[in-house]
């Protein structure tokens, strides 16, 4: 079968990791990378194969990808995916979608119009144990939920700073963008989306100009309500970690990327898990990838995008829809504050 | 290379299966003088090389070997470098420009002629240069033959087809530090043929292997079938899966391989390590 011609948008630190999982990846051609940084375009004219442009309209002219990853600044997304999906072209692109819910809508219906493969970064849908998190809750084990809290912390901004995009909240900078997205998404996507927000803290605590924590009590559509808890100044972590609890009438679900622990009251039929906790590892849990880099979840959303580019999968995960109502949770969190 | 070799895991609570665990360790190990305590019960049997991540923290530990010669003489340290998710965090705070100028030597001023210019000129592997001479500053004045790339950027420039890079690291810290090039990937048959590619023969490459096929990419037979042209010296880690796996066919499993030349395993008590090392010897 022919390779699909996918070129990048945007070479930062996201941008060069799907350069290199693209690179890697048999049945993909990468037709053109482009960065406006010399820096970053030099190295890779001077290192790797792949064909550099700083403008990316002059790179969709020149080599005619079928697909496209976005990865610049959040702010930069609407303008440039709105341009690829005219030009009939594939898009996937890093999470947050747009910095505004009427974009979001934008953008989705375009790429419908155009039947469009769409699809955003939120890879932790792509973890096995949050896959078997979300699983769980949908066959019901748990019966009626009780409450569920969606947290995550990372050592981001442990100190007064802000040279980059990311402590600027116009372009998509602030922890609610970067990193309590992808526990409003977790929660939309295996629980139900967020509709009202009961409260909301948008904290700082080194950052001028934008929230190092976002707190919040949530509501879903279903009624179910929960707590979110987002900080990204807390050094009592190595790396990003995301945990969600869900509490129901027969018991307890705590997922990360590392483990799900399930408690069971009483034993569900079909399911070989028992009454009392089950623990398992993701090692377990996860589906094995072809080339690992930063974690199988990565690799396995981008196999899944080019699969659905070439027909072989449905193109339902992460979509701009999906993606969309992550939007909405985000900016009913700013207009609470 | 030594059969065995110690790993630092579970020093700095990496756990690739438990957060909790992870912070368990962090408690256990937070005072220096218990890791080296747990460095000496390796040592005493029989396990007298530590692989260590360049954390800042191993600077103590590297310190205090210095300090004690006549207990550590005989202690070798594989350095593997870089620690990622400090260029990570640094990059997502900073951009890519202010994470590099921070991270070079000292600061961008004090290294400004080599420094300056490796920017000007955009000489990237004279950058390179400088941050392995900033990762391994820390290292001077104790033995290490072996010094490795850690896999997030092994397997970055694989991906990006880089391999002159991979190729670049392994003449510098040979001609600077008359040490052998390792490479740490979750993708061993993609590197292997990769630096084989460069002219690297019998490269030194470090990756997961284990009886359930736990982050090997392409698969546990791909993996067995480059053992089996004998071109690489391979280090055999994430033995236990990462913890999933039954300890002891685990280590079954990877000591009668034949083509793993070592295995690095690590652990935080005096039992468990004295229980692992008498397996691979049974």
């Amino acid at each position: 079968m022919n390779k699909v011609k996918l070129a990048l948008i945007g070479l930062g630190k996201m941008g060069l990791s799907h350069l290199s999982i693209a690179g890697a990846h048999p049945e993909v051609q990468i037709v053109g990378a482009c960065d406006t940084s010399v820096m970053v375009t030099d190295f890779l004219k001077k290192f790797t194969p792949f064909p550099c442009f700083d403008n990316y309209k002059k790179m969709i002219a020149e080599a005619k990808p079928a697909a496209v990853i976005v990865a610049v600044p959040t702010k930069y997304h609407f303008e440039i995916i709105e341009y690829l999906l005219q030009q009939k072209i594939h898009v996937f692109c890093e999470k947050p979608f747009t910095l505004s819910h009427a974009e979001s809508q934008q953008l989705t219906a375009l790429a419908a119009e155009n039947n469009l493969v769409n699809q955003v970064g939120y890879h932790n849908r792509f973890l096995g144990t949050f896959i078997e998190m979300s699983r769980l809750i949908k066959a019901g084990v748990l019966q009626e939920l009780h409450h569920f809290t969606a947290e995550s912390y990372g050592p981001v901004v442990t100190k007064p700073h802000q040279d980059t995009w990311r402590s600027n909240a116009n372009e998509g900078g602030g922890c609610l963008y970067d990193y309590a997205s992808h526990v409003i998404d977790l929660v939309n996507n295996s629980l139900g989306n967020i509709e009202n927000i009961s409260g909301c803290l948008l904290k700082k605590i080194y950052s001028k100009n934008v929230e190092d924590a976002v707190y919040s009590l949530v509501q879903l559509e279903s009624g179910l309500t929960g707590v979110l808890s987002v900080n990204w100044s807390d050094s009592t972590y190595r790396k990003m970690t995301t945990q969600i609890t869900i509490e129901g009438a027969n018991g307890k679900i705590i997922a990360d990327a590392t483990e799900l622990k399930l408690f069971l009251k009483a034993p569900v039929k079909n399911e070989k898990y028992t009454a009392g906790w089950n623990i398992q590892s993701v090692g377990a849990l996860q589906s094995p990838v072809d080339f690992y880099l930063r974690g199988e979840e990565y690799s396995a959303q981008f196999d899944y995008f080019i699969a659905a580019v070439k027909g072989l999968e449905p193109n339902a995960i992460n979509t701009f829809a999906q993606a969309t109502y992550t939007d909405k949770a985000i900016q009913l969190m700013k207009q609470f504050n | 290379m030594d059969r065995i070799l110690f790993g630092d895991n579970q020093f700095f609570g990496v756990n690739h299966i438990s957060d909790e665990k992870s912070r368990q360790q962090l408690i256990k190990f937070k005072n220096d003088a218990v890791i080296l305590e747990t460095l000496a019960t390796a040592n005493a049997a029989g396990v007298g090389t530590f692989m260590c991540t360049t954390y800042a923290r191993i600077g103590s530990i590297a310190q205090a070997m210095k300090d004690n010669p006549s207990k550590y003489s005989n202690y070798k340290i594989y350095p593997c470098m870089p620690y990622a998710h400090k260029y990570a965090n640094a990059v997502t705070e900073l951009g890519m420009l202010g994470a590099l100028k921070s991270y070079m030597p000292g600061n961008i001023f004090s290294t400004a002629l080599k420094g300056g210019m490796a920017f000007i000129s955009k000489d990237y592997v004279k950058m390179m240069e400088l941050m392995v001479d900033a990762e391994m500053k820390m290292f001077e004045g104790i033995n290490t033959p072996v010094i490795f790339l850690q896999n997030v950027v092994t397997d970055l420039l694989l991906g990006l087809q880089a391999y002159e890079l991979l190729a670049a690291f392994h003449a510098y810290v040979q001609k600077k530090y008359q040490a052998e090039a390792g490479f740490i990937t979750m993708n061993l048959p993609a590197l292997s043929e990769a630096l084989h590619k460069v002219g690297i023969h019998q490269p030194i490459i470090c990756t997961s292997f284990n009886k359930e096929g736990f982050r090997m990419s392409g698969g546990r037979e791909a993996y067995e079938a480059v053992l089996k042209q004998n071109n690489c010296r391979i280090i055999a880690m994430q033995i236990f899966g990462g913890g999933f796996i039954d300890p002891k066919e685990a280590v079954s499993y990877i000591k009668n391989l034949n083509g793993v030349e070592s295995i690095l395993f690590g652990a935080s008590s005096s039992a468990n390590i004295k229980q692992t090392v008498a397996w691979i010897n049974a």
